[in-house]
């Protein structure tokens, strides 16, 4: 039996790998009554895969049938491949089993979708809930929210999971229609729609009431697949920031596409995955949540791409040179976070500290911002500091050349033999 | 030059605080008993624990400094790193040395090395939260056993102790040879000797529940199929979990 189980494990957690969602951060489930577990704010990583990626919960399809035949997705209905499925019991079973050893901080339970869409839907909802009410678990639960499902179900679902999530899988209705026929946006759409309803309802009901129920208090997330279809930097990124600004998603998650089929309409097998795109967005998602970036500021008509051998960051500043270089004992905490080599914490402890003496260069070195970028835009209070008129492409190059960026192999000039 | 020696507790590092400005010293080499060389050039004081005085001290800090100052001030110290008392000493001469609270003059060295030093502690802190892996034994102990960079473990038994309410638990240190134990209603500090058998973490079917060898096979097959071998990246792996913790994962043995 124990064989049976580690062979379904295999091939369902194979099977959500695709999904790259894995946080477990913001939510504020505790442990009542002696119970099992909480979901506090900060989100752990209990281990990383050999690919550098975090593993913070057990993260499975209940099944891999599925009635869909979607090109992108290693479940599709016409794919050649192993099918299980596991019973309610056993992902119980599995999720407190690891939860107790401290392997994971709970379940993003997932599925192929078996007959239709409210038929799969209310067995997610049925573990979760057997979970919360039946085994006192407050551990964190990521639900997939499945296209098509009721309201109803949707409803419940946010009861007990801390964050649901709806991928629109492609960044434009275009591409979804030409890779997963079966679907269309709308069905994706209006779930998210009305999980935000939801969602903000619940946070004003919260405020009068402290007791009111949580509804999935670690918000609503999405992914898209980057690189199976020709869309630009520019459309991904405007899409991105329509779901964060019209939808107030958590995250979105952008998955580099890793090919798994000869289907023509896909990079054929053995493209390599676009791993340094997939890091630059994050960086430009990233700029748009924390740092006060406009998406037009960081890619435009006349900037439709990302750079991949610079970070957006930094590639906008040589876009705007005019605006360096910035006094670091003077300027705003949120133009100093515009500082490329400088991030978020850099930037306030520059602002807190500055109020008892003028910062140096020295200070700086020691604060741990990246001297090599920063260096080239900003004035502070040191004698063997001098900012230089360099034209952005010297700096550009001054930069390249000094630095040690991990993608550095993937660009140098230099002839690699072996 | 004056070398002080105290009990190596933050406590017992309080009450050197008190007696610095006490007796007036001037300059100071703070030392734990037990690490302590005597030096013919240097005066050497013996500082005993004394309630009055750590409390005085600590009660003039929270006057000072923020609740999130103070608990960098008690991570620092829990680094264990060699000179960190007289860096914390001459923090502790800043705070009270200024009008305004100078937990943010960043400029300042003590200042600095206090919160990156509060700031190493409190990773190895959230490492633990992470790598920690129980066993559970036949009688219905979840137990673990780690050695990290740091004195944690009085950091990491709230959290514990909040997230596995309903089960025993012993989390062992076993380089400082001390661990925290959950009884179901408190947590308190243990010394355990192990017998040879279980005591390289070998030989654990001899004590373990039966069903913990399917749990931690299930977790090594579950760890390596979320693995995508398309995207290999040794070296972002071997960042986020260096290998002086393998040891301890049941995901990072063969099997």
């Amino acid at each position: 039996m124990s064989e049976r189980l580690t062979e379904k494990l295999s091939i369902l957690a194979d099977a959500a790998k695709y999904d790259v969602s894995c946080s477990s951060s913001g939510s504020s489930r505790r442990n009542e009554d002696k119970g099992l577990g909480n979901a506090k704010g900060e989100g752990i990583c209990h281990a990383y895969t050999e690919d550098g990626r975090c593993v913070s919960l057990l993260k499975i399809l209940l099944t891999n049938h599925c009635i869909f035949d979607c090109a992108y997705c290693v479940s599709r209905k016409s794919n050649d491949i192993q099918r299980a499925a596991f019973t309610v019991q056993e992902v119980v079973d599995l999720t407190i089993n690891f939860y107790r050893r401290n392997y994971i901080e709970g379940l993003f339970l997932s599925s192929g979708i078996f007959k239709n869409a409210d038929y799969t839907m209310e067995r997610l909802v049925r573990i979760a809930k057997k979970l919360r009410q039946e085994h006192n678990f407050n551990g964190y639960i990521h639900l997939k929210a499945i296209p098509g499902a009721s309201e109803e179900l949707l409803k419940e679902a946010g009861l007990y999971a801390d964050r649901l999530s709806v991928n629109v899988e492609m960044p434009t209705e275009q591409s979804l229609k030409l890779l997963a026929p079966d679907k269309n946006r709308k069905d994706m759409i209006a779930p998210m729609k009305y999980l935000k309803g939801a969602i903000e309802e619940n946070r004003e009901e919260k405020k009068l009431f402290k007791k009111a129920p949580l509804f999935a208090p670690a918000g609503q997330s999405t992914q898209m697949v980057i690189g199976a279809t020709p869309e630009s930097d520019l459309q991904i990124l405007w899409m991105a920031n329509q779901f964060y600004e019209k939808m107030k998603l958590k995250r979105v998650y952008y998955s580099g596409y890793v090919p798994i089929s000869n289907d023509n309409r896909l990079p054929a097998i053995g493209t390599p995955v676009p791993m340094i795109r997939e890091n630059r967005l994050y960086q430009a998602d990233w700029l748009l949540r924390f740092y006060g970036f406009k998406v037009e500021e960081i890619v435009n008509l006349e900037n439709p791409l990302l750079d991949t051998d610079i970070d957006p960051k930094l590639s906008w500043a040589l876009r705007n040179l005019h605006l360096f270089p910035l006094d670091i004992n003077k300027a705003d905490l949120s133009l100093i976070m515009r500082i490329p080599g400088i991030g978020v914490n850099s930037a306030k402890k520059i602002v807190a500290a500055r109020k008892f003496n003028k910062l140096s260069w020295d200070n700086l070195k020691k604060f741990g911002i990246a001297v090599n970028r920063a260096r080239n835009f900003v004035t502070c209070q040191s004698d063997h500091f001098s900012f230089k008129d360099w034209m952005p492409s010297q700096i550009k190059e001054r930069i390249l050349q000094s630095g040690a960026s991990k993608y550095k192999p993937n660009f140098s000039p230099q002839l690699k033999l072996f | 030059m004056t070398a002080i020696t105290y009990d190596g507790t933050f406590e017992g590092w309080l009450t050197v605080v008190f007696e610095v400005y006490e007796y007036k010293f001037g300059d100071v080499e703070i030392c734990k008993k037990d690490r302590f060389q005597a030096n013919v050039f240097n005066k050497h004081h013996e500082s005993y624990f004394d309630q009055q005085k750590t409390t005085r001290v600590w009660k003039g800090l929270t006057q000072k400094i923020s609740a999130p100052a103070l608990s960098g001030l008690y991570q620092a110290f829990l680094s264990e790193e060699k000179g960190i008392e007289n860096v914390l000493l001459r923090y502790v001469q800043h705070v009270f040395g200024s009008k305004q609270s100078i937990e943010r003059d960043y400029s300042n060295a003590a200042v600095l090395t206090v919160v990156q030093t509060a700031k190493k502690v409190y990773r190895e802190k959230h490492r633990m939260e992470a790598f920690v892996r129980f066993q559970l034994t036949a009688d219905n102990l979840y137990y673990a056993i780690c050695q990290p960079d740091f004195n944690v473990l009085p950091l990491i038994q709230k959290h514990f102790k909040d997230r596995y309410a309903d089960q025993r638990w012993l989390i062992y240190d076993s380089s400082r040879n001390y661990g925290i134990y959950y009884n179901l209603s408190v947590v308190e500090n243990v010394i355990v000797s192990f017998n040879e058998q279980t005591s390289k973490g070998k030989n654990i079917e001899v004590i373990t529940d039966e069903k913990e060898e399917l749990y931690q096979r299930l977790w090594q097959q579950y760890f390596s199929s979320v693995n995508i071998a398309a995207r290999r990246n040794t070296k972002l792996h071997i960042q986020h979990m260096p290998k002086r913790y393998w040891k301890f994962l049941p995901e990072k043995q063969s099997f």
